[in-house]
């Protein structure tokens, strides 16, 4: 059969309604995501209006119980229409990868009554999240965080900065690390603290090599006021919150990671099949062809290997050392697709005519967040190894 | 008493498809895949808005057309509709505009109805003539081609643009009202709502249901006949005009050739 166009990906999914949000996803990111990817990127336009209609449509809260609001859909199925979302534009698939991030900590570790007084608004919809764990001097070496949260009457009072914030100053509500008590892991306690708190600002968006349209910031806790009833789970349970978050997280970078590879060899198969050269379209040519096979394969790979920490997942089992994995092959498959994409371009791929540099700088920040690809490593050897002696 | 409201739907072939005719001059439908008459999600949106706005109020979406048009339903149906009627008989293939004006009717009458909403036109067909058909058969008004549309206190209102003029139109209910592409743009059915759909009623009928004979509708009862059909000719390759200093006069030799200029 010959090459007639990109075709959508073909997956297996558990249940027809999870066909049908697949396909409720697909044709939101053909009418409303992708067709303004380019320019807006280009541009560094935050799209919120577009996460008003996916969150309208129920995208804002999938994995979450249906009890407050959630779709109820295992990691298997929601990390599949992140993928979708990112395949569109990797700004709208990282955002609600962030936002699902930054609902976790309540969601797992609240009590009852902070369940059901906050989740119902934060999966509705309407509502946008950020996630303030990274801080200018604690980035891998996250525990070494320095925002403080002081303890006053019934209050407690927030004093710090917060670095590289996704949707910092545009989020609706924040989940904050900070430390309640002593240095190292054991003296970080979770906060949810509303987008509108007075002392709360964020600084000017940093301007970025890649993903322009979602807003990356530093956000500066000047005496923020938060009562007792906003802190998550106990006093120095913090840091246990936060990595169970980044297991999750880092699924859904994995699951980003393939969407934006996916969309580079879409357009390298589209491009190819249409480029003549020396008589023939460039995907005649067997050493062209190869690359295509093995970008194809590294994808399909990808998604069978965080489709498997999902399922590990959803069946209740310890899935942290196959995150990381996904985390880890997912990206870096992303970044040599997309690099080998560009090369199948020839100059047009250098261009901003077509997506693929785009591509290309995109999937170079998915190697660094959520833990870098190194601090992956370090994971997964802890997992084999033990941990280091020194 | 609730405010009944009867969206008339059509499901058709997907414009982005590869279309052609059947050997007896009909649609060939079975070619290409078909889905909700993008024009008939304004009317779905316009009755949804109308429901929202009155304290009690019935959608039903309907449609005249093949087993696959119950696809379009669901799609109204997670858009927010409450139940849904579905008129199928294999003797309905080739009825024309008035055929369909026909069985629309008697399934409205049987489904009982305050407000009649259309499209436009729909996008395969295109007549736009169903709506004034359908308010003649039932007796009722017709107020058509509205880019805003309310209802209040038994009235149906609304604003019709034309090209000189805009008229603000009003009619007693029960009414016929078609709605334009400029009614303000058709909501996404969310997750759940393609969930709820799932379990919402579907009323299957067929032409004696409704106490239609066979000969009033199909190819053998249509007013029309289509005679001859011939594709249009595939489109040429454009002219490409590559400037090397002369690009301004070439682009303008080619407009004047076509008549443009
Ligand atoms: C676009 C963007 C969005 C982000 N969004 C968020 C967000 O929403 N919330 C949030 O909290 N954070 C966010 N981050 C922060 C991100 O998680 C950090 O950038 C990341 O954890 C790395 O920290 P760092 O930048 O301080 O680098 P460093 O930790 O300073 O690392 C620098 C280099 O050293 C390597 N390295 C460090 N330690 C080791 C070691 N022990 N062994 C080997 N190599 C090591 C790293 O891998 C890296 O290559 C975001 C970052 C970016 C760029
Ligand atoms: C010359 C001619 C050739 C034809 N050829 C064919 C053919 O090849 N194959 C074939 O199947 N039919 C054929 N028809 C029939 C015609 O497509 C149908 O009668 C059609 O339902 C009415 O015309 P329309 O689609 O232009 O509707 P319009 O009058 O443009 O529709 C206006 C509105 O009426 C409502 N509506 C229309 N149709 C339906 C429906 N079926 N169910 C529910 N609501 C509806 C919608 O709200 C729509 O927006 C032909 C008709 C003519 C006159």
């Amino acid at each position: 059969m010959p090459y007639d166009g990109p075709q959508p990906v073909e997956r297996q999914l558990p249940t027809e309604e999870a066909r049908d949000l697949l396909g409720l996803t697909r044709e939101l990111a053909a009418r409303e995501i992708r067709p303004r990817a380019a320019e807006e990127e280009d541009a560094g336009c935050f799209p919120r209006d577009t996460f008003a209609t996916i969150g309208a449509a129920g995208l804002l809260g999938l994995p979450y119980p249906d009890e407050y609001g959630g779709g109820e859909q295992p990691y298997e199925v929601y990390l599949q229409v992140l993928e979708e979302l990112a395949m569109a534009r990797l700004t709208v698939g990282l955002g609600t990868s962030v936002h699902t991030l930054a609902c976790h900590a309540v969601a797992e570790f609240g009590t009852k009554e902070q369940r059901a007084e906050h989740l119902p608004a934060m999966l509705g919809g309407s509502l946008l999240g950020a996630y303030c764990l990274s801080e200018p001097a604690s980035g891998s070496d996250a525990a070494s965080l320095r925002t403080r949260a002081v303890r006053d009457g019934g209050d407690w009072v927030i004093n710090g900065t917060k670095a590289w914030i996704t949707h910092g100053g545009m989020a609706d509500f924040y989940t904050v690390l900070a430390r309640t008590g002593v240095e190292g892991p054991r003296g970080i306690t979770a906060f949810l603290v509303p987008g509108d708190a007075e002392g709360l600002s964020a600084a000017a968006p940093e301007r970025k090599m890649g993903l322009k349209g979602s807003p990356t910031a530093q956000v500066h806790f000047d005496g923020v006021r938060v009562s007792d009833a906003r802190r998550i789970g106990e006093e120095g349970q913090g840091f246990t919150i936060a990595l169970s978050a980044l297991d999750s997280g880092r699924l859904g970078i994995a699951a980003c990671a393939i969407g934006v590879a996916q969309a580079a060899l879409d357009e390298a198969l589209a491009f190819t099949a249409e480029r003549q050269q020396f008589g023939r379209p460039l995907a005649d040519f067997q050493g062209l062809r190869f690359m295509l096979a093995d970008m194809a394969t590294g994808i399909e790979a990808g998604r069978a290997l965080y489709l498997a920490a999902a399922r590990l997942r959803d069946s209740g089992q310890p899935f942290s050392k196959q995150a990381a994995m996904a985390k880890l092959h997912c990206t870096d498959t992303a970044m040599r697709v997309t690099t080998d994409a560009v090369q199948l371009l020839g100059g047009y791929g250098y261009t901003a005519d077509f997506p693929t540099e785009r591509y290309m700088r995109e999937a170079k920040v998915l190697q660094i967040v959520e833990g870098t690809n190194q601090i992956q490593r370090m994971v997964i050897a802890r997992h084999l190894a033990g941990p280091e002696t020194h | 008493m609730s405010l009944r409201i009867v969206v008339a739907v059509k499901y058709v072939p997907d414009a982005t498809g590869d279309r052609h005719f059947a050997e007896d001059l009909t649609t060939d439908r079975d070619a290409v895949d078909g889905l909700l008459s993008e024009l008939d999600e304004y009317a779905v949106e316009q009755a949804l808005q109308i429901a929202e706005e009155a304290d009690d109020a019935e959608i039903t979406v309907l449609t005249v057309g093949p087993e696959d048009a119950k696809d379009a339903l669901r799609k109204a149906l997670s858009m927010g509709a409450d139940q849904a009627v579905h008129v199928e008989d294999d003797a309905l293939h080739g009825t024309d505009a008035l055929g369909t004006s026909l069985v629309l009717a008697k399934a409205i009458e049987h489904t009982g109805y305050d407000l009649v909403v259309c499209g436009m036109a729909s996008t395969d067909g295109t007549m736009g003539v169903l709506p004034a058909m359908l308010a003649e058969r039932l007796g009722v008004p017709q107020v058509t081609l509205l880019s805003e549309v309310k209802v209040e206190d038994g009235k149906v209102t609304g604003r019709r643009d034309g090209d000189a003029a805009s008229e603000q139109l009003e009619a007693q209910l029960p009414a016929v009202v078609s709605v334009t592409d400029q009614s303000g743009e058709a909501r996404y059915p969310s997750f759940k709502g393609i969930m709820a759909a799932k379990k919402k009623k579907v009323e299957s009928l067929d032409l004696s249901d409704l106490g239609i004979e066979e000969d009033e509708v199909g190819l053998a009862g249509a007013w029309t006949k289509v005679d001859s059909a011939a594709e249009r000719p595939a489109r040429t390759a454009g002219t490409i005009v590559t400037d090397e200093g002369e690009g301004g006069k070439q682009l303008a030799a080619f407009l004047a050739e076509q008549k443009f200029i």
